[in-house]
């Protein structure tokens, strides 16, 4: 084999390269030989064509997504913002949170197991290198039609990996959400969200510093799996005309991730690693290069000393391998010993490849010659960046033309009944049980509230009671009718169930998926959602702390629904002061917060019952979505509630059903004067949540929504009946509720 | 009282476990799968996970573990241990309890608040448990199906040493719905179930789970 040194390069100036392969435009391939005043090498060019990809530069997204720190509100609560690993956010008691969520959607398309482990392994090892013990994740997943046969070749596969990988490394899966259209047939999304705590002198950041000192690679060995995952897969639309691509996903090792995580935590409490970085998309090419631009700028690695799974493998290939469960560390010369000590003790292979220098150049050899010699900015910061032209797709007044008020409504109490247990058997809706009992919500024993509960609630500290929430959400067909109402919409959902839990949110993180940006309507999409989210984070006080684009999922023509995922993170004081979703205590009143309005626009009814998109989502309001959410806050700790439920998909009837059947106690219901029963029942009107108030303490809530002048009504009584009552309309008995709402999932994947 | 709680390399209820003992009263010591040395302890959980990444066969490995030597001898010498789901394999791979658990006949794994009914009373793990006393505590596993052959299973229910059974639908299909047995002493249980996740009411499903960390302390300070 021959090697293309840096020497050799600038002899052969006319070499052809493979530039075209690696996914480089030829305007990008030129300008890397215009930094490097000569062709790249193998290896080099191996490293800017990943680095450059989409997927690791966000150049279509970078110009938009700037937004997020122009309009970020002002906020005591972060401590680090974006473009580190992952944000960090103070939540009292010298404790910190980071939390992000990350995409692995490709991937997951194409072997759905190892796709979706290895978006859990990557997204846990960021949330790691940060210095902090994950300690939940979640995830949020999009699927072709439950009907479809492919759906039942990756939803399978994607829920035992996403199990397989988060229940071996011992972290609590607490919350997500599951989403079926059409659109996701050939573009699922898996989106995976880890949180992890650490005390704030623990933060770490991956910066490569100190003149002299060591970079160590520990974990897994490289291999030859995941080559060009990031360029290839995660930046191109799918076409049948290229082969396949399975060599390009990853495969997942959680044992090894589980005992690396546990062998960090002890380097960083022992305080023998100054940084550390995980190694994700882009491999070695991605972790050398921002640890050296990130810190004094210069490093020097002797690439052969890479322990390797395979040995035959080329240098370039070394640097691009997206093998799992690795590592890059930062560590003192005195400190070295300590530092191999502890990977020892957990039989962690760990090889010191190079050291930190004050060049400003990231030279990279292979046995005595020189691969790689360049400014590392280049490679990890200075990418192209994209104005992609973008413009409001002619379709779209069409299809906000085309509401929903012509469809045929139900009427009578025995149509209204119909539709409810139609709709709780709709696959949107249906419970989710059959997906999230495979996977551990108890482990590490400080899950207070867990799926199908609006947010996950985690006990951060036994002795204060210092807690978290966190949810996920986020609704494609409002974004699809209104990119930039939808994307807040999404937000204004989180939000609003972390509230009903009881925390006080406090930041963002977002999972932007989003069709081929090439395509000028999906680019105004894009760019209108983030203006959404960006507007909205501002509104409702919380910034975002990070997060992740995915562009791309489209196959042919057909992009996805434009799919703004958002987690809100909240914390509670005293997590014992949580509030539940469901119904329990006989006697206690149903309050109905909020305004409901005829809204229908892009309704899980009118898309069950009649297969309908179209006209405008429900209108947001995020002032009335703040005052929302301090009731809910203070109720929770004052104890004028006992439970809460917020109103989102399906409406009233769904929320309902919900919080009587998770207890399993019955309840009577009326319907306000002037309200239409169909409009009350199924309506989407946001900035609304249903309650249940002791009787004892009726005064002082009705007094606290009065005097804060929030809409509320005294809509139902919680009983022992095992009914679910709509007086003077139907009756349903609660075994005939739950055989509607759990059959779906089941009967479709146990056939 | 101290009861050591053991990490092997993916171990991951060991935290668990061990809060569980404190909350219980006790006492919980760290040991380690390395340290051929259980440091004076008075009764040791083997906790739930993936040790060793299960590779092999589920406690294959783990059985060969250092700390595995001076355990196995204070097992047979009558120290109290508890197998926990992934400690039940290790349990049953070391023959300290006979038969074996296998993948679940669904196939897939499991989490759910599972009810199971105390069949033994007898044991060092069960005494403070009133006669066929029905509990609520976490089934989590991939690999819980129990298995033996029929004399083996026969003389686990002549002798009493069916310590908990499952309730309505088995869940992973073990034969005779037994989810923990004990060995003809009494001292060593093996349990699927995870009584480490029920000792709060804040994060379990009840409190349920508690008596197996009090049955054994106060059968410690007894004797």
């Amino acid at each position: 084999m021959t090697i293309d040194t840096v020497e050799l390069a600038a002899k052969t100036p006319d070499q052809p390269q493979p530039w075209d392969e690696l996914g480089l435009k030829e305007d990008e391939y030129q300008r890397i030989r215009d930094i490097l005043g000569r062709r790249p090498t193998n290896a080099e060019l191996a490293m800017y064509s990943v680095m450059w990809s989409e997927h690791c530069s966000y150049k279509s997204s970078k110009v938009h997504l700037r937004q997020f720190g122009e309009k970020a509100p002002a906020s005591d609560a972060l401590l680090v913002g974006m473009g580190q690993n992952a944000g960090v956010v103070d939540i009292g008691h010298g404790y910190a949170v980071t939390f992000k969520i990350e995409s692995h959607n490709h991937p997951s398309y194409v072997e759905p197991y190892q796709g979706a482990a290895t978006g859990v392994g990557g997204i846990v090892r960021d949330i790691l290198a940060m210095g902090a013990r994950p300690v939940a994740v979640m995830d949020s997943l999009r699927f072709g039609p439950l009907e479809a046969d492919d759906t039942h070749r990756v939803l399978p596969g994607v829920v035992a990996g996403v199990g397989g990988y988060g229940n071996c490394l011992g972290l609590p899966n607490i919350g997500g959400e599951v989403v079926f259209d059409p659109s996701y047939a050939a573009n699922p999304l898996v989106n995976a969200l880890c949180v992890g705590v650490m005390k704030h002198e623990d933060i770490h950041l991956a910066n490569a510093t100190g003149v002299g000192n060591k970079v160590v690679l520990f974990g897994a060995r490289t291999g030859g799996d995941g080559i060009g995952g990031a360029s290839i897969l995660a930046s191109e639309s799918f076409d049948d005309s290229k082969p396949s691509k399975r060599p390009a996903v990853q495969v997942g090792d959680p044992f090894m991730e589980k005992v690396l995580i546990e062998c960090c935590l002890e380097l960083f409490e022992a305080q023998v690693v100054e940084a550390i970085q995980d190694l994700g998309a882009a491999g070695i090419s991605c972790a050398t290069s921002e640890l050296a631009s990130n810190g004094d700028g210069g490093m020097y690695v002797q690439l052969e000393k890479v322990l390797l799974r395979d040995p035959s493998l080329t240098p370039g290939e070394i640097m691009m391998s997206e093998s799992q469960e690795r590592m890059m560390g930062i560590v003192t010369p005195e400190n070295l010993d300590a530092f191999l000590a502890i990977t020892a003790r957990w039989d962690v292979e760990t090889a010191v490849i190079g050291e930190v220098t004050d060049t400003g150049r990231l030279i990279i050899d292979w046995h005595g010659e020189t691969i790689v010699d360049v400014d590392p900015r280049t490679v990890a910061h200075d990418g192209p960046v994209y104005e992609r032209p973008f413009e409001r797709p002619a379709w779209q007044d069409e299809l906000q033309a085309a509401g929903p008020d012509s469809l045929p409504r139900p009427s009578g109490g025995e149509e209204l009944r119909d539709t409810l247990l139609r709709l709780l058997a709709s696959p949107n809706l249906a419970s989710k049980a059959w997906i999230t009992d495979q996977y551990d919500r108890y482990v590490l024993g400080n899950t207070v509230l867990a799926q199908p509960e609006d947010a996950g609630v985690l006990r951060i500290d036994e002795s204060t009671g210092l807690g978290v929430a966190i949810a996920t959400d986020g609704n494609g067909r409002y974004a699809k009718l209104d990119p930039y109402t939808g994307a807040q919409l999404a937000l204004a959902e989180a939000y609003r169930n972390v509230a009903t839990t009881g925390a006080r949110p406090l930041a963002v993180t977002d999972g932007l998926n989003f069709g081929s940006p090439e395509d000028p309507a999906v680019m105004w999409q894009f760019a209108e959602a983030i203006r959404g989210l960006a507007d909205g984070c501002q509104a409702l006080g919380t910034p975002v702390t990070g997060g992740n684009v995915s562009l791309y999922n489209q196959t042919g023509g057909t992009a996805i629904l434009p799919t703004a995922i958002v987690g809100v993170l909240g914390v509670l004081d005293d997590v014992a002061r949580r509030t539940p979703q469901g119904f329990r205590t006989s006697g206690q009143v149903i309050y109905l917060l909020g305004e409901t309005r005829d809204e229908f626009g892009g309704s899980e009814w009118a898309w069950a019952e009649h297969g309908h998109l179209g006209g405008l989502p429900p209108s947001v309001d995020l002032a009335a979505e703040r005052e929302l959410a301090d009731i809910l806050v203070n109720a929770s700790r004052d104890g004028l509630i006992d439970a809460a439920h917020d109103l989102s998909d399906g409406g009233l009837a769904i929320a309902l059903t919900e919080s009587v059947l998770r207890y399993g106690v019955g309840a009577r219901v009326w319907v306000p004067d002037g309200l239409d029963p169909f409009v009350f029942l199924f309506s989407e009107s946001q900035a609304r949540a249903i309650v249940a108030v002791p009787r004892s303490e009726e005064v002082r809530f009705t007094d606290m929504c009065s005097a804060r002048r929030f809409a509320h009504q005294r809509i139902g009584v919680v009983d022992d009946g095992g009914v679910l009552d709509v007086q003077g309309l139907f009756a349903v008995p609660l075994d005939q509720l739950r055989t509607a709402h759990e059959s779906t999932l089941s009967s479709a994947f146990e056939a | 009282m101290r009861i050591g709680v053991v990490t092997f390399p993916g171990s991951l209820d060991d935290r668990d476990a061990a809060r569980a003992v404190r909350v219980a009263g006790g006492e919980a010591v760290a040991l380690w799968h390395g340290d051929a040395d259980l440091h004076g302890v008075d009764a040791v959980v083997l906790p739930g996970g993936f040790s060793y990444g299960d590779y092999l066969r589920c406690g294959a490995i783990a059985r060969f573990a250092p700390v595995m030597e001076p355990l196995i001898d204070a097992a047979r010498g009558g120290l109290p241990v508890l197998g926990i789901c992934n400690g039940f394999q290790v349990l049953c791979e070391s023959h300290l309890l006979p038969g074996a658990l296998i993948r679940n006949d669904h196939r897939k794994f499991v989490c759910r608040d599972q009810p199971l009914r105390v069949e033994s009373t007898t044991t060092a793990w069960t005494s403070g448990y009133a006669a066929a006393q029905e509990i609520v505590i976490p089934l989590k596993n991939g690999e819980g199906g129990y298995v033996a052959d029929q004399r083996t299973l026969d003389e686990l229910e002549g002798e009493g040493r069916v310590v908990v059974r499952y309730l309505g639908d088995n869940p992973n299909g073990s034969y005779r719905d037994i989810a923990g047995i004990t060995n003809a002493r009494g001292n060593v249980v093996g349990l699927m179930p995870h009584p480490e996740h029920a000792v709060e009411s804040l994060t379990g499903p009840s409190t349920d789970g508690l008596g197996f960390f009090t049955s054994v302390l106060e059968g410690l300070v007894r004797a």
